[in-house]
């Protein structure tokens, strides 16, 4: 066969152009006009954050309805091992959870009354800093620092991170501490995965308040959630006429959970 | 020709390793059949054509789980302008009803493993759906965006 090299580089040209023609029209290799959008009921704010009003958890002494709708909600599976159990809201000391505060002298009040904990969803998040996968990061739109689950290799660097202690590691597969007992309406976690409080991240894409705020509503009210930017709302109106403090404030993460004591 | 014996040998070992696939296939009765799977219940049509999701649904379903997770948007507006739950459990299985009968079958048959239902619940309900004002606004397109939003709760018959 003897074909010159213009003959050649012809049809080398025109096969080119017809095989990128044919590869442009394929319905395999572009979907033409798709995008993506926000549910119309989904509740918007800049930065979300909540304030935990302690007085009134306090008149409401012993009720869980917070951590029982929270743990409900997601599936958070109970372990009685301290060493391996999961939590996303729970309550901790006073004196564990604001030590810089806490001093012999202080009210009996408080010191006996534990203090509802949650993840601070902080301004500047550590666990996001450390996480090698950016399984964990803080959501741009509205401060929610949040856990892609799908990412997550399980390296529990984000746990060592967190000075606040709000990430727990799933040890043991957690469907069999539910045992039927799965709520529907969200997914489980899987062996081998960090989890931790999302702020409702699913409920407020469909225009419901926090599992916890709603379950509060009927039990005193104690926790107020909103968005801190606008000047407005609830949470901004508590914070602006009431003294607030933030757990371990000295670290500078910054915490988007205010407690009103 | 020199030692026809030890070259034969190997030849006749040669062509019983590479003829491997055929003979043990045959041994193990296995088929060469593609698997029937589950037709779809319910919906006319898929999200998008079903030339597209046979060859490219699991790009499809990332991009879903990347824009839900990450982005916090939950409609997906197809090539056709429908707008769908972007929901593996809520909108896929509204018609694919069984992750084993429809999923599983294939992906065993070409030896892909997946995980999704390790966590995600096959019986899932979205978490709007058992608030009525809610399925009344999306339903009755009274809010603003939400013209031609095809929500689950129509269609089902659960």
């Amino acid at each position: 066969m003897n074909r010159s090299k213009r003959s050649f580089l012809k049809i080398a040209g025109c096969s080119v152009v017809g095989g990128l023609g044919l590869a442009w029209n394929s319905p395999l290799v572009q979907l033409e006009g798709t995008s993506t959008e926000k549910l119309p009921t989904a509740l918007r704010a800049k930065t979300w954050g909540m304030v935990i009003d302690l007085k009134r958890c306090r008149e409401k002494k012993g009720c869980t309805a917070c951590i029982e709708a929270c743990h409900k909600a997601h599936n958070v599976p109970s372990i009685n091992n301290p060493e391996e159990e999961v939590k996303w809201v729970w309550k901790e000391s006073y004196e564990h959870a604001f030590p810089t505060q806490a001093h012999g002298k202080q009210s009996r009040s408080l010191l006996e009354h534990p203090v509802l904990v949650l993840c601070n969803h902080c301004e500047n998040p550590p666990c996001v800093r450390v996480c090698p996968t950016q399984a964990t990061f803080k959501r741009e739109s509205d401060g929610i620092v949040m856990m892609d689950q799908h990412r997550c290799i399980g390296c529990r660097y984000c746990i060592v991170a967190c000075p606040y202690g709000a990430r727990s590691f799933n040890w043991q597969d957690p469907r069999e501490f539910l045992a039927g007992d799965i709520n529907p309406s969200f997914p489980t976690r899987t062996k081998g995965v960090v989890e931790k409080c999302n702020f409702c991240a699913e409920r407020l894409a469909e225009g419901k308040m926090p599992a916890c705020v709603e379950a509060c509503e009927g039990e005193g009210g104690a926790l107020v959630f909103g968005d801190l930017e606008d000047p407005d709302s609830r949470v901004s109106r508590i914070l602006e006429e009431r003294y607030s403090i933030q757990r371990k404030p000295a670290l500078g993460t910054d915490p988007r959970i205010y407690y009103v004591v | 020709m020199h030692n026809a014996k030890a070259v034969g040998l190997g030849i006749l070992i040669f062509l019983l390793l590479g003829t491997f696939p055929f003979w043990w296939g045959w041994l193990q009765e296995s088929s060469s059949e593609p698997p029937e799977i589950a037709l779809p219940e319910g919906g006319t049509k898929c999200v998008e054509s079903r030339e597209y999701m046979r060859a490219l649904h699991m790009d499809l379903l990332n991009d879903w789980r990347d824009t839900v997770v990450r982005k916090g948007e939950r409609v997906y507006v197809s090539s056709s302008g429908e707008r769908f739950r972007m929901s593996i459990t809520g909108t896929c299985l509204e018609c694919h009803k069984s992750n084993d009968e429809f999923c599983n079958r294939c992906h065993t048959y070409v030896g892909v493993s997946t995980t999704c239902f390790d966590c995600h619940v096959e019986t899932f309900v979205p978490p709007g759906k058992d608030d009525r004002t809610l399925v009344v606004q999306e339903t009755e397109g009274t809010t603003k965006g939400s013209e031609g939003l095809r929500p689950v709760e129509v269609q089902r018959s659960r």
